[in-house]
């Protein structure tokens, strides 16, 4: 088998290299890439728009169709992650407790449980790492940071480099550093499943409104300067408006799957022992 | 000859970013662990990102965030003194779709280890025969 790969490989690359002859020089600026379309978009973005950052103003105005199946995909990997790994039907499992004062580990077989709420008892996993104060209080001051920074990123996507995939993936991985430095159960304490499977839906649900809502109100699908009978301003500040709605839907719902996805895979569905 | 050695150092980054896709591609054929296929994937999916950003370059061009689009007065805007933003767009929509393939696959391979307790190749085939 390697040797047939590496047969296929060789060849693959050498026609692909050979192909790059005709390509144009790197770095060009009349490369037929650069010439055709994109001066249109670079040049009438501020104009028409109001948004200085051109590929926020491509990908949310002028593609924003593509954008909405694409939060779409997006969730339905979350979905499909969800339906291939999670189990809810449980066998009676073992759980193992830690008495605080003195350090004794107790492990009870065949389902029968300590009450949630005990301060003398605390559960532990089943490959468990010694209680650190320093790492959990760290991560514990940092998430609202790191959440500030991401609605940062989504906000200013109008100004600088960002946008509503950046700022989602950011806020997804401040609830992932609460189930990595603390444990799955408290992360899924913050951010509840059923919670996580709303917020995933009505970030596609925002996309789409504000497309319908475009609708109703006399223009075409996705065009946002319909919107400018409803917001203050002229019809490049609706566009504007428009663009950081469809962001923000577009952050919640990547927030809500990267969460989805990571509960599903560190658990192997159970979500009741993480990492 | 020269020819040939000008063509390579005016592409050589489209060279560069063939051999990454080509590891990838043997990565995904040639590797026997389940992981290893994906992480070739993943080598796959990242080098044609590269390239296609790679296409939208220009020399001497800068971001492609208007500057000073707020100010007063109306200035010019000069095409070829932005990077072209459209790679940029669709990399995005491609960033985001590996994502999703990659949280998939690793839920398949994680059903997978549950039902056959081996992630690697051969080994879930002759399970697969024995049944």
């Amino acid at each position: 088998m390697k040797i047939v790969g590496l047969l296929i490989v060789v060849l693959s690359g050498g026609l692909l290299l050979y192909a790059t002859e005709d390509f144009p020089p790197w770095g060009d600026p009349a490369s037929p890439a650069s010439t055709v379309v994109s001066p249109r978009y670079l040049e009438k973005a501020v104009e028409e728009a109001s948004v200085p950052n051109v590929v926020t103003a491509v990908l949310a105005d002028y593609r924003g169709f593509d954008t909405m199946f694409e939060t779409t995909v997006i969730f339905c990997a979350g979905v499909a992650c969800f339906v291939l790994l999670r189990i809810f039907t449980r066998v009676p499992e073992d759980r193992y407790y830690r008495h605080v004062p003195t350090g004794v580990t107790i492990h009870i077989k065949g389902g029968g449980k300590i009450n949630e709420r005990s301060k003398v008892f605390e559960r532990i996993d089943t490959l468990w790492t010694p209680y650190d104060l320093i790492i959990r209080t760290v991560c514990r001051l940092l998430v609202p940071f790191i959440q500030l920074f991401a609605l940062y990123v989504i906000a200013h996507g109008h100004h600088s480099p960002g946008g509503g995939f950046q700022g989602g993936v950011i806020l997804g991985a401040s609830i992932i550093l609460v189930a990595i430095s603390e444990n799955l159960r408290a992360a899924i304490g913050r951010i509840s499943e059923r919670l996580d499977g709303l917020l995933s839906a009505i970030g596609v649900f925002i996309y789409a409104g504000i497309g319908a809502l475009c609708l109703l109100l006399g223009a075409n699908f996705l065009d946002y300067h319909g919107l400018a009978s409803l917001l203050p301003g002229d019809q490049p500040a609706a566009r504007s408006h428009g663009i950081l709605g469809v962001e923000i839907g577009v952050g919640i719902t990547v927030m809500a799957v990267m969460i989805c996805i990571y509960n599903n895979l560190s658990s192997g569905g159970k979500q009741d022992e993480g990492l | 000859m020269s020819e040939i050695v000008s063509t390579i150092v005016a592409n050589y980054n489209y060279w560069l970013y063939i051999v990454l896709m080509m590891i990838g591609l043997y990565a995904m054929i040639a590797k026997n662990n389940l992981i290893k296929k994906l992480v070739g994937m993943n080598i796959f999916q990242t080098a044609i990102i590269l390239f296609y950003v790679s296409i939208g370059c220009k020399r001497g061009g800068t971001i492609p965030i208007i500057e000073h689009a707020h100010g007063p007065g109306h200035h010019v805007i000069d095409s070829a003194h932005y990077v072209n933003p459209l790679p940029h767009v669709l990399m995005l929509t491609a960033i985001v779709v590996s994502v999703s393939t990659f949280g998939v696959a690793l839920a398949l391979a994680v059903k997978i280890y549950q039902q056959y307790k081996t992630l690697e190749e051969d080994e879930i085939i002759m399970r697969l025969r024995e049944k």
